[in-house]
């Protein structure tokens, strides 16, 4: 149950909000180059640029975050992207887990818990495993060269109720 | 049409059908008889069913010696034997056993729980974190509830293993360790007591223990860093009574098998997952405890007390009086949760107050139960086991092979794999038998790679760089349902399966067996003698659950969850990669099911 005055540290991301890493304890926002390509998703928080404020106080705040060839992008997520960037929940929505593996052969997202898989070119939509639906993607756009969200999470976050 | 048949009768009714087709629908619709309307527009409760008004209160003397028609332990008895006395079903009659009725329950995933009968009235707990109460007899749903979960609960085992009954109150672990108590006749959430806080990781997926008017219980977690116990809670109030942590602070017994000056016990793991059995004589509980954390014993060095153990706590005040770690500085995954049966065997002639598990290291254990300690008698491999290089012959420590312990930075390749010989699907006993019968997985073997890991709240907590299940080149099958005799210690019979098992089993007095685990879908009835498999039947999903037996108004029945899910699926998704295509996924969807002889 959300308290009635919900901690900006543990509100969702918001329009406007930077991404820091979460390894390291950033406050720097993140650029499309901090991104490696093809490779293992980084994984940040959202921060309110008024305040620094890092919305850490949620584990369902976590953020991936992938950087693609942009060609490969497939229909909204073409949209959501930000220079080749995509972001997503990181939390699975099977049993809660973060999503942090690159299966590098299929360039797909990998949930270690339970070995679901979910395609970042589109929508993270899930292509197998015991998971029941897609990550929530966050769509993002540049400003100053700067990541920033430019929507909120595109559906709930967490483990889905059965 | 049906519906007109009952309210329009005979050559009446008949003729106004016609007259309706004749002079169109206004003119019979003015000859309709009277009709009644619902008296609320919102549903309201009906009257309380028969079985539920006379439900019969669960005392602490009934829990001791249950009734043979009822279920009311997850293994029906303290002694966690998983044996049910009825005897009508055998292996003669067995080809009649048919099915009386079947239910959804609505949820996918794993389900585990056995259905716990008390005179008629049948629990079943379910993924979704949900219980069912339905008439034994009839399969009539009597109430359902749900508690919904918190967001941000990591939930790793999607399942649970069950209720405990006690007074006229049903107890179910919630998810999020929460232990619910809810009234028997109406399904009312009568409270709740938070067991620990499901923010620092921990959830709970297993059955309660009564005894004494006391609910206990434990928590996982192992995996995300979390500091195991075993917890008990005023079976009336809900009030904590103990708690008891099997990962002693600086200072405590125990702590000196963990590193000096650091905080590894705050998440050394040890979680307890599984029910314990109880010794009414001593009042002594049995528990087994999950691996350390993280997963590489080199990070944590030290035989790690109480981690890979059977505990024995007093039941009163939750102290530790004796315990047995079947294996130090767990480096293979393998947790040592399903509790020891509590069972008396003759061995060099002497009669031995026993306690005899089989443990996921692929080894059985006999064991002897005192008022306190814990003694070794003897232990012997039950599959294809290669870490192990002894065991000392007084008190059967067993001396590690180094090049089959996985480490940081060091790969090793063990057998069995780290689901081990058995993971934790209960073994049965059966006293007319004297046999311990055992749902094993021979031939599969394990490579482990070490990495430093980062303790954070909530996230996995292990350091696996690499994890490949691997099987014995050549083998012709994993699955097994073995059977060994406790008095002699040795093995009687075993039957292959056609694939690997998660299929706990139940024994009978008529001297069946009954298990399911196979990725067939097939609920199989065994020749407890022989083991030959005399009568199966096809369910919608692979079944991982508890089987149990029951009797109402004289009859007896077997009855079963199906519903794939949790660990099996995983074992299932590795057995793909290493023969691709034969392995494909297992359809999920839960029912209940309940045979009897026709």
């Amino acid at each position: 149950m959300r308290p009635a005055l919900a901690q900006p540290e543990s509100e969702r991301p918001k329009e406007g909000d930077v991404l820091v890493a979460i390894e390291g304890d950033s406050r720097v926002p993140l650029e499309p180059k901090d991104i490696p390509r093809d490779a293992r998703p980084l994984l940040a928080w959202p921060m309110d640029p008024a305040g620094n404020v890092v919305r850490g106080g949620s584990r369902l705040n976590k953020v991936l975050l992938l950087r693609l060839d942009p060609a490969t992008l497939v229909g909204g997520t073409r949209e959501r992207a930000a220079d080749g960037v995509v972001a997503y929940s990181a939390i699975c929505p099977h049993a809660g887990c973060e999503v942090n593996v690159w299966a590098a052969e299929q360039k797909t997202l990998e949930c270690s818990c339970h070995y679901s898989h979910y395609n970042p070119r589109d929508g993270a939509a899930v292509i197998d495993g015991p998971t029941p639906r897609a990550l929530a993607a966050l769509a993002l756009k540049l400003a100053d060269g700067k990541l920033v969200v430019a929507k909120p999470f595109s559906g709930r976050v967490g483990i889905v109720p059965t | 049409m049906p519906a007109k048949r009952t309210f329009l009768q005979g050559a009446s009714g008949a003729a106004l059908v016609a007259a309706a087709l004749v002079t169109g629908f206004s003119a019979a619709w003015a000859q309709m008889p009277k009709v009644v309307a619902p008296a609320s527009a919102t549903p309201v409760p009906g009257p309380v069913p028969e079985v539920l008004q006379k439900y019969a209160a669960v005392t602490a003397e009934r829990l001791k010696k249950p009734e043979d028609g009822n279920w009311l332990h997850f293994r029906r008895t303290y002694n966690g034997w998983g044996f049910s006395p009825l005897n009508e079903i055998t292996p003669k009659n067995v080809g009649r056993l048919q099915l009386v009725w079947s239910m959804a329950t609505g949820q996918v995933e794993g389900h585990q729980a056995p259905p716990i009968v008390n005179n008629g009235v049948m629990f079943v707990a379910t993924p979704g974190n949900q219980l069912l109460a339905i008439e034994a007899k009839t399969g009539n749903l009597l109430w359902r509830y749900k508690r919904r979960l918190p967001e941000d609960v990591v939930h790793l085992h999607p399942t649970n293993r069950g209720v405990a009954l006690y007074g006229d109150k049903v107890y179910f672990a919630s998810a999020d360790c929460m232990l619910v108590a809810l009234d028997a006749r109406t399904g009312k959430e009568l409270w709740t007591t938070a067991v620990d806080d499901y923010k620092q990781a921990y959830y709970m997926s297993l059955a309660p223990l009564i005894v004494d008017g006391k609910v206990i219980l434990g928590a996982s977690g192992g995996e995300l860093g979390v500091r195991g116990f075993v917890a008990a809670v005023d079976a009336e109030s809900g009030k904590p009574l103990w708690k008891t942590y099997t990962i002693p602070a600086p200072g405590e017994p125990g702590a000196d098998t963990w590193p000096a000056g650091g905080d590894h016990y705050k998440r050394g793991g040890g979680a307890v997952w599984i029910t314990g059995t109880y010794d009414p004589e001593t009042n002594l509980s049995f528990w087994g405890t999950g691996n350390a954390a993280p997963w590489f014993g080199d990070q944590r060095p030290g035989d790690n007390l109480y981690t890979s153990s059977v505990i024995a706590l007093d039941a009163n005040s939750g102290a530790i009086k004796g315990h047995f770690q079947y294996h130090p500085n767990d480096s293979w995954d393998w947790d040592e949760v399903s509790p020891p049966m509590v069972v008396d065997y003759k061995r060099g002639g002497k009669a031995v107050k026993g306690l005899i598990n089989v443990s996921r290291s692929g080894y059985i254990w006999d064991l002897e139960r005192t008022t306190g300690k814990i003694n070794f008698v003897a232990g012997r491999p039950y599959v294809r086991q290669n870490v192990f290089k002894s065991l000392d012959p007084k008190t059967g420590r067993p001396e590690i092979d180094d090049a089959r312990k996985p480490g940081t930075g060091k790969a090793a390749e063990f057998c069995p794999s780290l689901w081990g010989g058995k993971d934790w699907p209960p073994a049965a006993f059966s006293p007319r038998t004297r046999m311990i019968y055992i749902p094993a997985n021979d031939n599969l073997c394990h490579e482990l790679v070490g990495e430093p890991p980062k303790y954070v709240v909530g996230e996995r907590y292990m350091g696996v760089a690499k994890n490949v299940m691997k099987i014995a080149e050549g083998a012709d099958h994993v699955g097994e349902l073995q059977a060994w005799n406790v008095d002699t210690g040795k093995k009687v019979w075993t039957t292959n399966l056609p694939s690997f098992s998660f299929g706990p089993v139940l024994a009978t007095g008529g001297d069946l067996l009954f298990s399911g685990g196979t990725n067939d879908r097939l609920f199989r009835a065994f020749d407890a003698r022989t083991g030959k498999i005399l009568w199966q039947y096809p369910t919608i999903s692979g079944i991982t659950a508890v089987p149990v037996s029951f009797q109402v108004d004289g009859k007896q029945y077997i009855a079963v969850q199906s519903g794939w899910g949790v660990d099996a699926a995983k074992m299932q998704a590795r057995m793909n990669l290493l023969f691709p295509g034969q392995y494909p996924e297992v359809p999920q969807g839960g029912a209940v099911y309940v045979f009897a002889l026709k």
